[in-house]
Order: structure tokens, then sequence, then C-alpha cells
């Protein structure tokens, strides 16, 4: 019943683009309760030298998650999706995520192990603007073994 | 950036934050990224589970320990790596008060290339939420 193990290394298809815009940035950082000023004013973030607001360290899971989510629930993985914990995240920045950028994932199914009477998977996203890479980030899940 | 990279020194302690997770911030959380899992809205649900009551999201829990840093750093952007482990999950009883979470920071290395690791601690109710959690932070 455990995962299937020849999937690690499959590189799953690019997203559809996600546009971001200066309102998912302050909804995000809103919800984060984060008031720093580079999220929300578009001359403060000039004045640092950037292009446009940013976005917060942790947004790109907001574009990641919805996208690994579909292939938690594919046949072909055979993940108990209702078992799932999250356990670590890990985040490596090329550039801030600005406005207007248009994100493409690619996910790719890093590591499949089991551990202890559970397993535990880890899926690459690498984050791209315009074929360019932004962000990669790592999404650690214990799929939690049945009682 | 206001802070001087060559005053830093390991050891040194971030100013530290002491914020409340409450399940309208959850809902609002939940709304801003997507992540509609049941377990972070719903108690019947998170108690069917074996959870005592509702949780926070993980990465809403590392979306606020980073403010430790960012709000130290000034441009949250000089944040060139950043990961945790979720240890425990957090709480949120359904009171208004919800759960307290305290977050800190210490610097762990300096190096030649001018970045700097912060080990950071979140902490709710005596028990660490995060583990291994650590950024590194680019200098100019």
């Amino acid at each position: 019943m455990g995962m299937n193990h020849d999937m690690v290394g499959f590189v799953y298809p690019d997203s559809k683009p996600y546009l971001v815009t200066a309102e998912k940035i302050a909804a995000f950082a809103q919800a984060i309760g984060d008031d720093n000023p580079i999220y929300f004013d578009q001359d403060f973030a000039t004045s640092l030298g950037h292009k446009s607001v940013c976005a917060p360290p942790t947004f790109p899971i907001a574009v990641t998650l919805t996208v690994m989510e579909e292939y938690f629930n594919d046949p072909a993985l055979n993940m108990n999706y209702s078992r799932i914990v999250h356990s670590d995240q890990r985040f490596e920045y090329t550039r801030p995520i600005e406005v207007g950028d248009e994100l493409v994932v690619r996910t790719s199914v890093e590591e499949i192990r089991p551990l202890g009477g559970n397993e535990m998977a880890t899926f690459r996203t690498d984050v791209l603007s315009n074929d360019k890479l932004v962000v990669t980030a790592w999404s650690k899940l214990v799929v939690r073994g049945e009682e | 950036m206001s802070i001087d990279f060559e005053q830093l020194n390991v050891g040194e302690e971030l100013p530290g934050l002491e914020l409340q997770f409450t399940r309208a911030d959850l809902i609002a959380y939940a709304n801003a990224s997507g992540d509609q899992n049941p377990i972070h809205q719903d108690e019947i649900v998170a108690k069917s589970v074996g959870l005592p009551d509702v949780i926070s999201h993980g990465m809403l829990t590392m979306g606020r320990a980073i403010r430790v840093v960012t709000d130290w750093v000034g441009d949250p952007t000089s944040v060139v790596e950043y990961s945790v482990r979720m240890t425990r999950p957090v709480v949120v009883p359904d009171d208004g008060k919800g759960a307290t979470v305290k977050f800190g920071g210490k610097i762990t290395q300096i190096n030649a290339n001018r970045t700097v690791q912060i080990e950071l601690s979140a902490v709710c109710d005596g028990t660490t939420v995060l583990g291994q959690a650590k950024a590194i932070v680019a200098f100019k």
C-alpha cells in the first residue's frame, strides 16, 4: 500500500502561469500579519531599489501548494492524501517575487523513503518567470502509516 | 540597510516577537494562501484525526517566524534561504484569545561572503513548534 518509489525523479509538466499582483502580495502579507511597507508601499519598495512591492519570504507556498495538491492526488504516486502532514519547508531565493511576474511551477518528486511506520516524500518546486528561476522550494511531507 | 555587517557577532540575539494566533487569523491565512485544509478551521474535523483542537497552518507559523529577521534587517529580500521543520502544531482554541507564540533569533554564523546565518526559535506554551529553523541573510 506504500507510495510508488518509481516516481522518484519524475518531473511534472509546468503549471499554468500565476500572475503576481500588488493585491495578492498585500493580501498575503496582511494574512501573516506583517506590515513591512515593502509589501504595501510602491514608493518605499522603489526607494530600496526594487521595481515594485515584493512578496514576503513564504509567499511562494501560495503558488506551489495548489499545484502540488493536484499531484498529491495523482494515482501514479499512490499517496494517501488524508494522512499527509507537512513536516519541512525550505526556500532558496534567486530574486524577489515582484508585481507582474507570471510564475510557472515545475514540480519534481525528489525523494520517497520509509520513516518508521510512515513514509516521507520530498517535492521540489522550481518557480520560474520567463523561463528564469525565481525561487526553489522544497516541501517534505510525512504520510502517516495506517494504524 | 541600517545594520553594520562588520559589527555583527556570532551569538548575538535579534529582538524577539510575541504574536497571537486566533481562529480569525487562520481563516484569513487559508484564504490568502489557498490552504483550505479543514484541520485549520473546523474542530470537529481536527479532533476526528486525533488533534486536540484546530491547529495553525505550519506555513503561517513559518511566515510569522521570519519577521524576527525581516523586522531586524528591514529589507526582507535580503533573505536568500529560509527553512524550518514543523515539529509541533500550534493549537488554536476558539476562545477569542487563541494561542501565543514567542519567536526569537540568534546569529549562528557569519560568513566571508557577507552572509549571516540566523537560527530561529518558536515556542508556544513552553513547547518548541519549529525546529531547525534557519535563515541566511545576504548583506551588500
